[in-house]
């Protein structure tokens, strides 16, 4: 589904923000994405929802390496993949409803469809009574399940969550998870970049866990020991592929 | 049901307010330069089909004003017309058609005033084996030598000249405000996509290829360019109109009445929809030129 084979990022001529991340997540797997604030949680989910491209290694997506993807590829490519963006980036001009109709739109599916299936999504994440609202008269709760609903509307194959319950209360978060999990149980490959450490071991996922600036994966108990050497992880930097997942 | 807000918001732009109005001058202007262009060959083509197989002699009256001499120089040059090959028909204008014809360039007592005017003879010709200018002039010198043989044609070829280039500068005009209209979109289109770049980068990031972007602004450019131009057209009509009943108002004789055809009509009434083709197509063509250079 998703494959890093020694990526290296880094913005301009500065210094490497990732250094030969290598890993890979199955179809249908669920991994947290945890790390210090900078530590390149978003940078690393930019380059799965191809916002971004890496300085040197590969990355497949689909089982395609996505350097070798035209315009209208990369298109089609990202129409499979769901993302909660950590700043919403809703459009402003459009109501709750119109915002999450977006991906439908986009993908030529036809208005009737799109109304019925929005609105009742919107219903389930709790804004039936927002729907022709504009985002700047909702709450930031409310905005990030707008963004999530218009993550999941197209039911992708993978969904990226760059932090989808930094704005909602513990019962909405939770809620959301549930969410991200049922998808995950009808296929979709889940990755969630949170900081929310209570819902990391609630759900008991693996974790990518993003450390000077390499990626190693293992679960979250596995990194709880705060007085651990963060040179040397317990699992050690996961750079062979496989054991993900 | 949805309601049909565009993605990207273009119309709120500052830059493209003043747009329909822009689009709305050079339309005006566009019309009143075909209009000009489609009025000025309608008269060329009238008087061109009007002196077609025609000649006019002038026998000017004696130097000696003896109206017998007049006569009988009259009588000769009818006589002498008559005998030519490829002669259909040959009229004398009488004083009354001689006074019509002077009226707008001399007014209304022009026959009081006692001036030598020549005896006008219209001759028509057969067109399909018309006798040449010269040869008919050769044989009426030998009556008088002043008789004047008129084809009209160094006249006609002057105003088919003023025609031609009175033709040539409206599409001129026509050509330069089309690329006046392109070049705004094209700058207007490019503002908008800067302006916007975070909305598009949003749409690319779901799954918007670059001709889903496209088509926001070349909708846009087409509403745009539609409003503008039935604005313009509108405008351009009345003006048209208004020329039209001031010509017929002076009722001159030399300037020509301004009637338009029905297909004329409708090459100006096509002028806002072609205005706004093309300034769909411009933006189109410019938001895809312009996504291709994004890596």
């Amino acid at each position: 589904m998703v494959r890093f084979e020694d990526v290296v990022l880094r913005y301009g001529a500065g210094p490497a923000i990732l250094r030969e991340v290598s890993f890979g997540l199955d179809p249908g797997s669920f991994h947290f994405v945890v790390g210090p604030s900078g530590a390149g949680k978003s940078s690393l989910l930019k380059l799965m929802y191809l916002a971004l491209r890496s300085a040197e290694g590969r990355i497949s997506l689909f089982g395609r390496d996505v350097a070798t993807l035209t315009r209208k590829e990369v298109a089609l490519l990202r129409r499979r993949i769901g993302v909660v963006f950590q700043d919403f980036r809703l459009l402003p001009h459009l109501t709750a409803l119109e915002n999450v109709a977006l991906p439908l739109r986009v993908a030529g599916q036809p208005e009737s469809k799109i109304n019925s299936h929005v609105s009742e999504l919107l219903s389930w994440v709790g804004l039936a009574d927002h729907l022709h609202a504009l985002p700047p008269t909702l709450s930031g709760g409310q905005q990030q399940r707008v963004a999530i609903a218009r993550a999941v509307i197209g039911r992708p194959s993978l969904l990226i969550a760059d932090e989808p319950t930094g704005n909602v209360d513990d019962v909405i978060a939770v809620r959301l998870l549930y969410l991200f999990e049922e998808l995950n149980k009808l296929g979709t490959t889940v990755v969630i970049a949170t900081h929310n450490d209570g819902l990391v071991k609630r759900f008991t996922h693996p974790v990518l866990r993003l450390n000077n600036s390499t990626v190693e994966i293992g679960i979250q108990e596995f990194f709880d020991d705060p007085e651990e050497d963060p040179e040397e992880p317990p699992l050690g930097p996961f750079e062979a592929e496989g054991g993900v997942a | 049901m949805l309601s049909r807000q565009a993605d990207v918001p273009i119309g709120q732009d500052p830059s493209v307010r003043f747009l329909p109005w822009l689009v709305a001058f050079m339309v005006y202007l566009a019309a009143l330069a075909l209009t000009c262009a489609m009025a000025m060959q309608k008269v060329v083509e009238r008087w061109d089909q009007g002196l077609a197989g025609r000649l006019t002699v002038q026998v000017p009256p004696p130097a000696s004003g003896d109206p017998d001499l007049a006569a009988q120089q009259i009588d000769q040059v009818i006589d002498a017309l008559a005998d030519i090959s490829g002669v259909r028909s040959v009229e004398l204008l009488n004083q009354d058609d001689i006074a019509d014809l002077l009226k707008p360039w001399l007014g209304e007592t022009v026959m009081q005033q006692d001036l030598p005017l020549p005896t006008l003879i219209a001759v028509a010709l057969d067109e399909t084996m018309p006798p040449e200018r010269e040869a008919i002039a050769a044989r009426l010198a030998g009556i008088a030598p002043d008789i004047v043989v008129d084809d009209h044609q160094r006249w006609l070829g002057r105003l088919l000249d003023l025609a031609r280039t009175i033709e040539t500068i409206a599409a001129l005009i026509v050509v330069a405000v089309m690329a006046s209209a392109v070049i705004t979109i094209i700058f207007v289109t490019r503002t908008g996509l800067a302006i916007h770049n975070q909305v598009i980068d949003l749409l690319h990031l779901i799954g918007a290829q670059d001709s889903y972007v496209a088509r926001q602004f070349e909708n846009h450019a087409l509403l745009l360019g539609l409003r503008g131009g039935v604005i313009g057209l509108l405008l351009a009509v009345l003006t048209v109109l208004l020329i039209g009943y001031l010509l017929e108002r002076s009722q001159s004789g030399i300037l020509p009445a301004l009637a338009l055809s029905f297909w004329e009509w409708l090459i100006l009434i096509s002028l806002p929809l072609v205005t706004a083709a093309i300034a769909m197509v411009t933006a189109r063509f410019t938001v895809l030129h312009n996504l291709s250079r994004v890596p």
